[in-house]
């Protein structure tokens, strides 16, 4: 230790001569250099490739959804579009939104954040990919021999009595359930373990809470989906009614332990999202994150109120009065950590030297539409509004507000604020934040109506519905297609960056954090040329030693960054 | 801080230490979702026990107590033997440790032996939901689903304690098939020489922690489905 002489200052700037040593993308091109790799990296942007294609999957499903509920007679016949709904949300919520950030972001930069060389095991963390990927192919192969019509709840007893392919399905949640454990089991070791000298667990950054505290989530409540979706097969397999009231079963019990896991899982989903949050409000803020440690602590507060409120989405399955008037007090407990997030959040905002580059547009969208979903939760946690609410469109409209509002907005937030760092290259401006707005035009206009249908009762997964409803529906479908040519647009500027944009330098934003100030853009194989040492808290955007932003467009951005160096002294 | 341990760290570890007590930490974790991936199972059990005891305690009655014995005493002792192994390994006695690592796979077969052979009788007895457990054993005799029948339970729901039966102590069985796939691999790095660094002792205590834990989910599937009901004899 006592060899590191070179103190981490955060204006200490990382070596950053283009191509002077190889990175870890230039190390190796062949397919074994990646199929067989070890490096945190790669495996970071092998989810990211497998991650994005399934969310064109999941989307074209969303497409065929929204495309059937432009006509009250429905395009689609009803066999079709239950097919289509069960893949859209097995393919978005196990494929996309569960492994997504982990996957990508908590892969790539964990190690990065806390100043290790790699994931606490290496090759546990291929292995999680190829998992992942083994998933993938059992539930793409259910939906290619004929799909699947249970919802993607897979709520027995129909589910055992469906004759379409719910086995392979049930499979796939395995599998992919078994990936998620190994992800979350390698985080938490690297956390503990891996640590750099000087990083304290009140230094880590906040992204690395919240994956901390989601990879506790992913430990805990992934075995019961495990366990739970076996008996189902079993159920199926061996006829035996587990959950079949008609063979002595109980279907409650199926929901029970199915929502132990999927009610958490929607914090596995969203608490990264989280994280990211917290980085990009703080550098496009230019200011200390208001209340670090009621952030950090809260997240490990949702991870852990989280797990007792799975019982509000039974209150009309006959679940007991008493259990059911608990849990709706328990989960209006989830709010209060919720809410400390977003008030420490606007409160960073608060006479910050804020720029609006792409990923703080994202980051604000996801203030907005996050807070809209979580108010609404709390319409569904009342007994009695959820009375009314309940398997209608309110509850769809309210969780693609924290989902796809939240939690997506939230990954493309990340996505544009590492872009440079991951790939040493900067995208173009101007399109990034067409694209920010058009996602978010695009998501109120589909989701916005929604809120109304399941008000007046439009109940949800039906494929007809009363001409009178038709046209909130055609509205929220034309909205959709917004939405789309919003997620189209990344995927073009992104990749012709790869080809064609400027180089970023090893710290285009300014950002404090020792992935930022210690190490090159794109990163070296074994993220360091140095072992960093940590000597002060994440976001020390006040000291006049913090990092100031190196890149500029010929924007007015460039201008107001430029400007801001004059102002810090 | 780094000893002669030269080709025993790997490339992203600073020393011996961090290496190891990650290694047991990631352990440690692993068992902590193995005890949720059956404890899922446990509740399911106990909901269904609460509702139909009699039928539960007639299925278990119906399990063949002296063959749970035997194999309790097999596994406990293989776990003495692989903490041996620890111990050997700690010292460097690689010869030692072979010879622990063979008679912990040799209990461990012995067990496996013995549930086969009890899965065998439990099928010849027709003592499977499903078809066969309507079926009559042989002429004359009564299917398992008119035994219970006959003594006032309702077959249904016994059919549904065994398939507890089967879904645990099947799922245990697979545990105990990985982990003998285990242990053998250690022993095949024994005879490589792999355990002459005594650093990687480590690998030998993180594989114990997994078959304690084998063995002590079998002491919970013991009580819960062998010793739950009245036996009149031990076989």
């Amino acid at each position: 230790m006592s060899t590191i002489s070179a103190l981490h200052t955060a204006n200490h700037h990382a070596p950053s001569g283009p191509a002077a040593k190889t990175n870890y993308l230039t190390d190796g091109y062949s397919w074994k250099s990646w199929l067989l790799t070890v490096d945190h990296k790669r495996i970071g942007i092998m989810y990211l490739v497998s991650v994005t294609a399934f969310f064109l999957i999941g989307m074209a499903a969303a497409g065929l959804i929204r495309y059937n509920l432009i006509s009250p007679s429905g395009m689609l016949t009803a066999d079709q579009y239950n097919k289509v709904f069960t893949a859209h949300g097995i393919v978005m919520v196990f494929l996309f939104l569960v492994p997504v950030i982990p996957g990508v972001f908590g892969n790539f930069f964990i190690p990065i954040m806390i100043g290790a060389k790699d994931m606490a095991f290496p090759k546990l963390n291929l292995l999680s990919w190829y998992v992942y990927m083994a998933g993938a192919f059992f539930a793409c192969y259910a939906l290619l021999i004929g799909g699947v019509d249970t919802g993607w709840t897979l709520y027995p007893p129909y589910s055992t009595r469906s004759s379409t392919n719910v086995a392979p399905v049930a499979v796939a949640i395995f599998i992919a359930g078994f990936s998620s454990i190994l992800t979350g089991l390698n985080i938490v070791v690297t956390v503990h373990r891996m640590r750099c000298p000087g990083m304290t667990w009140f230094r880590m950054p906040l992204f690395v809470w919240a994956m901390y505290a989601t990879s506790l989530i992913m430990l805990l409540a992934t075995p019961v989906l495990a366990v739970t979706v076996s008996l189902l097969a079993v159920e199926r397999l061996a006829g035996i009614g587990i959950f079949d009231p008609k063979l002595g079963g109980d279907p409650l019990l199926f929901q029970h332990m199915f929502w132990f896991y999927s009610h958490p899982a929607v914090y596995i989903m969203i608490l990264p999202g989280m994280g990211i949050i917290s980085e990009v409000i703080t550098c496009f803020s230019r200011k200390n994150i208001f209340g670090y440690k009621a952030v950090a602590w809260s997240s490990v507060g949702i991870a852990v109120v989280g797990f007792l409120v799975w019982g509000h989405h039974m209150f009309v399955a006959g679940q007991g009065y008493y259990s059911a008037l608990v849990f709706s007090l328990l989960s209006m407990f989830v709010a209060v950590p919720s809410a400390i997030k977003v008030f420490n959040w606007s409160a960073t905002l608060y006479k910050g030297s804020i720029t609006f580059q792409a990923p703080m547009l994202y980051a604000l969208g996801f203030i907005a539409l996050f807070t809209v979903g979580g108010v609404t939760g709390l319409f569904l946690s009342t007994m009695g509004t959820d009375r009314h609410l309940h398997d209608t469109y309110f509850v769809i409209a309210h969780f693609h507000f924290t989902m796809v509002g939240g939690m997506v907005l939230a990954y493309f937030a990340g996505l544009h604020f590492y872009w440079p760092k991951m790939t040493g290259k900067m995208y173009s401006d101007f399109w990034s934040r067409i694209a920010a707005i058009l996602m978010c035009v695009g998501f109120f206009m589909t989701f916005v109506p929604q809120f109304v249908l399941g008000y007046m009762g439009m109940p949800r997964r039906y494929h007809q519905y009363p001409p009178e409803w038709q046209v909130l529906n055609v509205l929220s479908s034309a909205g959709s297609t917004v939405l789309a040519l919003g997620y189209l647009f990344p995927f073009t500027y992104l990749i012709h960056s790869i080809f064609a944009g400027k180089p970023a330098g090893s710290n285009p934003w300014g950002a404090t954090g020792i992935e930022w100030t210690d190490t090159t853009s794109p990163p070296v194989t074994h993220n360091f040329e140095k072992l960093p040492v940590v000597t002060e808290m994440p976001y020390e955007y006040s000291l006049p030693t913090a990092p100031k932003p190196t890149f500029s467009y010929d924007l007015p951005t460039g201008d107001v960054a430029k400007e801001e160096h004059t102002h810090v002294h | 801080m780094s000893t002669d341990s030269s080709g025993v760290l790997c490339h992203h570890f600073d020393n011996i230490q961090q290496q190891q007590s990650a290694a047991r930490m990631g352990m440690w974790l692993f068992l902590v979702t193995e005890v949720l991936f059956f404890g899922g199972a446990f509740v399911a059990y106990t909901a269904y026990r609460i509702w139909y005891p009699e039928a539960f305690l007639a299925g278990s009655s119906k399990l063949i107590l002296g063959f749970a014995a035997i194999n309790s005493v097999l596994l406990l002792t293989s776990s003495l033997t692989i903490t041996f192994g620890i111990h050997a390994a700690h010292r460097g006695d690689e010869k030692m440790l072979k010879r622990f690592l063979l008679v912990t796979i040799l209990l461990a077969l012995v067990f496996l032996g013995i549930k086969a052979k009890e899965y065998y009788i439990d099928f010849q007895e027709h003592l499977i939901p499903g078809t066969l457990f309507i079926t009559p054993v042989h002429e004359g005799h009564p299917s398992p689903a008119e035994e219970f029948e006959a003594m006032g339970v309702n077959p249904g729901h016994v059919q549904l304690f065994f398939m507890f039966y089967y879904c645990m102590t099947g799922i245990h069985v697979l545990h105990m098939i990985v982990g003998v796939g285990l242990i053998g691999w250690l022993y095949f790095l024994a005879t490589r020489g792999y355990f002459k660094h005594k650093e990687r002792f480590v690998y030998v205590e993180v594989t114990s922690l997994y078959w304690h834990f084998v063995d002590m989910m079998w002491f919970f599937l013991v009580a819960i489905l062998y010793a739950a009901g009245p036996h009149k004899s031990l076989f």
